[in-house]
């Protein structure tokens, strides 16, 4: 029998230290690519949300079949959404950005709107009494006033999507999915723990920045708590 | 559109309903598994819950657990309990994944339920005489109801999208129609696959949506 090197990989230990020296690069470019598909579709399903919430506000009968659409589309589980959308994408990052714009879609259109509504009725009367119109009424002070619920909703829906990442390794564009995916095949332990755990890294370390940016963006919101 | 037909000759063929790897089984297993693992998970979430909420301690706890939950991939947590001795145990990853991700919801809902219940109405049961276990059972527990019930409502859905995601490491239910699709690079098998399991999830959703409406008036949420 050949002696085979005695180290941590050959021993498949959960935690090992040479896999992350051995294998940085590959970590680093699925760290890359998860963080691109996430942003990429959180920043898009912004896009679309903001809009949507708007529309919805303003007018009040689009709100019901716009909430009911986004639940709808919640319900659906991610392997299936993945799967329902491979006819129109192909096997591509496209398909995993769709999906996961189209369940951030729901978070962010449910807070922006509750964020919308619940600004009081005096203080739109208040802008529009001191001759706002209802551009710059919306602009300055409705979605000022919605942003704490919006960032909410932001944070949410960003968590969510880092971890929805790694159902995209059944179409190869899963980030730190596609490393689980393939230690699970070859049952390398060190892969699949590490991928994990970077992953979890990642969705705190969003929620963690995004805190931040909410904190920056409405100083007001610290004032009335202290 | 030819994939719209393909998929539907798929769905049309009868061989493919029935036999071990036929729809029907799939269905069932995805069934069980969810009713079982929702049981299991109310029976462990629900008594601490409500007891937390009763005392008012661990609210904490409670709160966070559901966003440290969402922060979780399911995917991960699967593969990695699949490697470790849990995984020789048949369904075991599967079950036990199902759980953990059923039973934050269920504890924060809960919780946030108890402690929502007007304390001038708990200080009045107090008032009245009531011990700590009648205030619980005939007060707060009735009370906060609906919300306890949206919970195990979240979990429910939760439980149909994490056992279809469980077929990627190997789990049983409908979600093995479309790993098998992909695995045979068949479109219209994994798009058949997955119109079975978003009609399942929004059967779910939509039985407890009838089940909520058809409830008494004071167990229904106020959403």
């Amino acid at each position: 029998m050949t002696a085979a090197p005695d180290d941590c990989l050959a021993r498949n230990e959960w935690i090992c230290g040479a896999y992350l020296s051995s294998r940085r690069g590959i970590l680093l470019d699925a760290v890359v690519q998860h963080l691109q598909l996430t942003s990429l579709a959180v920043l898009i399903g912004l896009a679309v949300a903001v809009p949507l919430a708007v529309l919805a506000r303003r007018w009040g009968w689009a709100a019901g079949p716009v909430l009911a659409l986004t639940t709808i589309l919640y319900t659906i589980p991610s392997l299936a959404m993945f799967s329902l959308l491979l006819p129109l994408y192909g096997l591509s990052a496209t398909l995993v950005v769709a999906g996961l714009v189209l369940y951030s879609l729901t978070l962010l259109v449910r807070n922006l709107l509750a964020g919308l509504r619940a600004v009081p009725e005096e203080t739109r009367q208040a802008a529009r009494g001191l001759g706002y119109g209802p551009i710059r009424l919306l602009l300055t002070v409705e979605l000022p006033l919605a942003l704490p619920a919006a960032m909410a909703g932001l944070r949410i829906a960003t968590v969510s999507a880092v971890s929805l990442v790694t159902v995209g390794a059944i179409v190869g564009y899963g980030g730190l999915g596609n490393l689980v995916y393939a230690g699970m095949n070859t049952y390398f332990k060190a892969q699949v723990l590490t991928a994990s755990v970077l992953c979890v890294l990642i969705a705190i370390a969003a929620d963690l920045l995004l805190l931040g940016v909410q904190r920056l963006i409405t100083p007001w919101t610290r004032a009335a708590r202290a | 559109m030819s994939t719209l037909t393909a998929t539907w000759d798929w769905l049309a063929d009868p061989a493919h309903w029935s036999g071990d790897n036929g729809v029907w089984h799939r269905l069932l297993q995805h069934l069980l598994l969810t009713v079982v693992c929702l049981v299991l998970s109310c029976l462990l979430a629900l008594p601490v819950a409500l007891v937390l909420g009763h005392l008012g301690r661990g609210g904490a706890l409670a709160v966070n657990i559901s966003n440290a939950g969402r922060a979780v991939p399911t995917f991960a947590v699967l593969v990695l309990l699949l490697l470790t001795p849990v995984g020789n145990w048949g369904e075991g990853p599967t079950v036990v994944a199902l759980v953990l991700f059923a039973v934050p919801p269920l504890l924060t809902n809960a919780y946030v339920g108890m402690r929502g219940v007007d304390r001038g109405v708990v200080q009045a049961a107090r008032g009245m005489g009531m011990t700590g276990r009648q205030l619980m059972f005939h007060v707060e527990l009735p009370l906060s109801l609906p919300l306890l019930m949206n919970g195990v409502r979240i979990a429910a859905v939760q439980l149909v999208a994490t056992a279809t995601i469980a077929a990627l490491a190997g789990g049983g239910g409908l979600g093995r129609i479309i790993t098998a699709g992909f695995n045979l690079a068949s479109t219209p098998q994994v798009v058949a696959g997955a119109l079975l399991v978003a009609v399942f999830a929004l059967l779910v959703e939509g039985g407890f949506e009838i089940a909520e409406r058809l409830g008494p008036a004071w167990a229904r949420g106020g959403r």
